[in-house]
């Protein structure tokens, strides 16, 4: 295959990327887009095996590379969850930053990636290697980290050392003075140090910007992870003057940046602060604060048995998943009990919050997975104002996205964050396994309004016993 | 400034319902608007004054100085003459006006430099179901129709064995199966009657199914629906057939509540003398549609009239029978349409034409007559959607669901951070343009317009599918694939300098090691994405 063989070939495969992202923003086209996706891969891969820039005497390596990371994929692939969704991403997230980090190495010891380059050149192609060094080791070890807490083996409350953004500000400025170091270096040797100690920092930049962030916020650092590991991909495309490489990972980092974006304003929080890496900021101190004001009231537990009772009797139920949900693997049950209901005649909806769970999108895919119709299924915006005319709204497992604090407590830490407003239905039952409070660690003063009912217990479970009551 | 919302007391004879009740007054106070209420305006709705007082609203002596301090007037009937000589230039003015009945009203309200808000010309979109007055107000109508057939009727409504004999149960025909009609049937089923209705519209059936009654449909086979919901005028085949099924319906019921209307026409007469005549004596005829000259031939508006021993009910004021729920729904409608009005929550309003509900609400806008409105594009929700609520509310039409996007998602940025961004971006770009080689634009280039196709692409994504999203342009950057394959076994033909040894093991594991691990991101991407969607179904 010639060079320009090649070169039509990656324009192909970069209008099927395009096609794959457009067609993924709409339900119907959706699977379409995904097998653009697949087959523009595949062109991709393909046309660069077989192009001019690799010799034949390396198809077999990468033919063995490719059949045990395939195998390897697929296997996941298939043994995920689907409650464990974001923590896949994340992991995957931290493969594409490695490989950023591998390549970027191996492109500056290879003396035949610069050969040939005038000096301005070569120094355009040091910095590149050495950006794509750094995206490539932040989204590795933020990854890295963000899988941890998703995953619950590193926890989900934010760590928060004193003075961490001059601690940040100190670790840029340390990385562009060995940038500078880098450049100047005369020799690939000399260039390696000020590289490794560069790559060291960055890593723990990444893990340091993970750990700042609460549990609750992590669909945004999922999203922000995956538009960071388009850019690497973008550095890398530079580095080894590759349009497609560049393209797509242009593609792919601003479309990441613009689903976080769209989720900090869901969220009321601020997309600079959250794309720096010190998100949360206010989140720690006043949460104390919030905590001294306990909310008053008292708590009412009920059983399955009484929840059984509550839904039977209404003519309006709308559920509110929440990672609770998730966790429990409850979707099944839910869905059981709202065909049930269903049948009865009930008016049954779903309200989605768009940060419930631990990535955007989560509550739909777990609801699709139980084969909830999606017309059903409904946005904050579109359900919000229809809680006062609700006999009884079903909140599983959530519980910042339903605080009323938001809305009514200036000082909480949530405050300005939109929420669904269930305490305005007639019942509210709130199934939960304790008390404790949210991901954002606060009080929930919706526990303690006296229309309000508590369901204690892990919400499979309880929602197993609901459904049997329902059905006696 | 924040401005002050009146609410008169009606002065349409028999009229109790008023525009506003204190519950809604507190949410308008929260919109920023102040209010004033006229003394004694919800007495006949059972709301004393003090109510108004504590819901935050000051209450004015008498009707002038109500309308002479206020900026908006919420109203329930089209305002009389004396009423608008009252109105202060440039009031808007919100209550039902009917302009195809009323032109002289609509000339005297221009006349004013008014702005109209018509509450009866809500277009009748999803979206604007939540202040649709029309059907709340219809809604209370067809509840109140069959308490005055049962108050009426000399027996009960459901069957009952006693003791002292059998009781058969109460036979209700109901006639047009919209909103009202809907409300009819479900109230007169709920007292334990036979119910059975018609529509001309076929669509409905099911909704009278659903309310327990049982669709007895017109053997003649023609559509029925007219544009936004509403039904039309049928051929005179349609109506023969029509007739012969009312006519031996008559014989068979012993009620007969008939709704139906059609836009800007005459009610259609549907029970002749003869029909009356052929029904058992003590039956009860209910004619809802008797304000627009009634589907029965011998009904007298605004009367309970006796006809060949029929009673023939006439009242054209059946939600106004029911003053206090008749005035909470319709003020919620207003609460709704103020929202509408009043998105920036500061108690000003604007009336902006360019929103499909606004437009087609507004009548009379500064002085100039807007109405009628252009067409609706979107009919009604399926089914008939905008006749009944308690069906068509968890449904928004597929348009209405695709402009919202996120949570304020599609909102334009504000006007100075785009100047910022633009200035910076432009500085970068000469900075660029300044230090850059030629090799390094071209690279440059395509990698901005990536950026912007990405941020195009991505910007409307539906938020169920922003997990599949993550998930396939997390496959799509294991891209970063090729950067490991060209350096894995590159054709040697550079020749170095100084001697310089390629390092070929080195790189080639490490190669290998990129390679192996984006394989496991690039199928383990794209399979994962595939087993989600394959859930997503309708």
């Amino acid at each position: 295959m010639s060079g320009s063989l090649t070169s039509v070939a990656y324009i192909a495969a970069t209008i099927l990327f395009i096609l794959s992202l457009g067609g993924l923003s709409n339900p119907e086209t959706s699977r379409r887009g995904n097998l653009y996706g697949m087959i523009g891969m595949a062109i991709a891969v393909l046309a660069t095996i077989l192009g001019p820039r690799v010799s034949a005497e390396g198809i077999a390596w990468i033919a063995a590379a490719l059949v045990v990371g395939g195998a390897l994929g697929l296997y996941l692939a298939r043994a995920v969850q689907m409650t464990q969704m974001p923590e896949l991403v994340a992991f995957m997230h931290s493969l594409v930053g490695l490989v950023a980090v591998v390549v970027g190495y191996a492109s500056f010891i290879d003396p035949a990636a610069a050969a040939g380059m005038s000096s301005a050149e070569l120094g355009i192609h040091h910095v590149e290697v050495y950006l794509g060094v750094l995206i490539g080791a932040v989204t590795l070890s933020g990854s890295v980290i963000a899988f941890g807490k998703l995953s619950g083996r590193v926890s989900g409350k934010p760590l928060l050392l004193p003075a961490r953004h001059w601690l940040n500000l100190a670790l840029l400025l340390a990385v562009i003075a060995f940038g500078y170091v880098f450049l100047g270096a005369p020799t690939i040797d000399a260039g390696m140090k000020p590289l490794i100690a560069m790559t060291i920092l960055a890593l723990l930049f990444g893990v340091h910007m993970v750990m700042a962030i609460g549990g609750a916020d992590m669909p945004v650092v999922v999203s922000m992870l995956n538009s960071y590991s388009g850019w690497a991909a973008a550095a890398t495309g530079f580095m080894l003057s590759n349009d497609l490489l560049i393209v797509t990972g242009a593609l792919v980092g601003s479309s990441g940046a613009i689903l976080s974006y769209i989720m900090c304003k869901a969220m009321n929080r601020n997309f600079i602060s959250v794309i720096a890496g010190g998100f949360g900021g206010g989140t720690g101190a006043p949460a104390k604060g919030g905590a001294a004001a306990q909310p008053a009231g008292e708590v009412v537990a009920v059983s399955a048995q009484e929840t059984a009772e509550l839904l039977n009797e209404a003519a309006s139920v709308v559920i509110v998943p929440g990672y609770g949900m998730a966790v429990a693997q409850a979707q099944h049950t839910v869905y059981e009990i709202t065909k049930y209901l269903r049948e009865k005649g009930k008016n049954v909806r779903f309200a989605i919050h768009p940060v419930a769970g631990r990535m955007p999108g989560h509550m739909n895919v777990l609801l699709a997975e139980a084969k909830v119709p999606y017309d059903i299924v409904f946005e904050m915006d579109e359900i919000n104002d229809d809680f006062p005319n609700t006999a009884v709204a079903m909140v599983i497992g959530a519980n910042d996205i339903v605080n009323p604090s938001a809305q009514d407590d200036p000082s909480s830490p949530i405050a300005g964050m939109p929420v669904l407003e269930v305490w305005k239905a007639q019942t509210t039952i709130v199934m939960k396994r304790s008390m404790a409070s949210g991901y954002a660690g606060v009080d929930n003063p919706l526990f303690y309004k006296e229309n309000n009912r508590m369901l204690f217990g892990d919400a499979k479970k309880m929602l197993d016993e609901v459904l049997a009551a329902l059905k006696s | 400034m924040p401005q002050t919302i009146g609410i008169p007391k009606e002065v349409f004879s028999g009229e109790k319902r008023v525009a506003t009740v204190p519950d809604v007054v507190q949410k308008l106070l929260k919109l920023g608007f102040t209010v004033s209420v006229q003394a004694g305006a919800g007495e006949a709705a059972s709301i004393e004054d003090d109510a108004y007082r504590a819901a935050g609203a000051t209450v004015v002596a008498d009707a002038q100085s109500l309308w002479s301090g206020a900026d908006i007037v919420f109203k329930v009937r089209a305002p009389s003459r004396d009423e608008v000589n009252l109105m202060r230039e440039g009031t808007t003015l919100v209550s039902f006006i009917w302009p195809a009945q009323n032109p002289d009203l609509l000339q005297a309200l221009a006349a004013k430099k008014a702005t109209v808000l018509a509450m009866d010309s809500v277009p009748r979109i999803s979206r604007a179901q939540k202040m649709d007055a029309l059907s709340s107000m219809a809604n209370i109508g067809g509840y109140r129709a069959v308490i005055e057939a049962a108050h009426e009727f000399g027996r009960f409504f459901t069957g009952q064995i006693t003791a002292a004999g059998k009781v058969p149960p109460a036979k209700v025909f109901v006639i047009g199966a919209g909103v009202a009609g809907l409300a009819a049937i479900g109230a007169a089923n709920g007292l334990g009657a036979i119910v059975r209705a018609n529509d001309t519209r076929a669509e409905v059936a099911d909704q009278i199914r659903s309310l327990g009654a049982e669709f007895v449909p017109v053997e003649y086979v023609e559509e029925g629906s007219g544009g936004g919901g509403y039904a039309k005028v049928m051929s005179e085949g349609f109506q023969k057939a029509q007739r012969e099924l009312f006519a031996k319906q008559a014989k068979e019921v012993d009620i007969i509540i008939t709704t139906a209307l059609i836009p800007g026409k005459p009610a259609p007469k549907l029970i002749t003398a003869e029909m009356v005549q052929s029904m058992k004596s003590g039956s009860v005829i209910v004619d809802m549609a008797s304000e627009q000259g009634g589907n029965c031939e011998l009904t007298e508006p605004g009367k309970v009239v006796v006809k060949h021993g029929v009673i023939i009910i006439g009242y054209t004021d059946l939600p106004s029978r029911l003053p206090t729920q008749a005035s909470n729904l319709y003020s919620t409608n207003l609460f709704r349409l103020s929202e509408e009005l009043c998105k920036t929550k500061d108690g000003v309003i604007n009336v902006n034409m360019s929103d499909e509900v606004l437009r087609g609400t507004t009548v009379v806008k500064e002085g100039e007559i807007t109405w009628p409105p252009p067409v609706p594009k979107l009919s009604a929700a399926p089914a008939g959607g905008a006749a009944s609520p308690q069906a068509a509310a968890p449904k928004p039409t597929a348009a209405a669901a695709a402009k919202k996007g996120h949570g304020g998602g599609g909102e334009p940025m504000s006007a100075g951070t785009t100047t910022a961004i633009f200035a910076v971006a432009a500085v970068l770009f000469a900075l660029v343009g300044v230090y850059a080689p030629a090799a390094f634009l071209g690279h440059f280039t395509v990698f901005v317009l990536a950026c912007f196709i990405g941020y195009m692409v991505v910007w409307n994504v539906t938020p169920s599918l922003h997990t599949p999203l993550m998930s396939v342009t997390n496959a799509i950057s294991s891209i970063i694939i090729i950067g490991a394959l060209v350096q894995i076994a590159p054709p040697v033909v550079l020749a170095l300098d100084g001697g310089e040894v390629r390092p070929d093991v080195v790189i080639r594991w490490l190669a290998v090691v990129g390679i192996a691990l984006t394989a496991v991101n690039m199928f383990g991407g794209f399979a994962v994405t595939r087993r989600m969607l394959s859930m997503f179904r309708k």
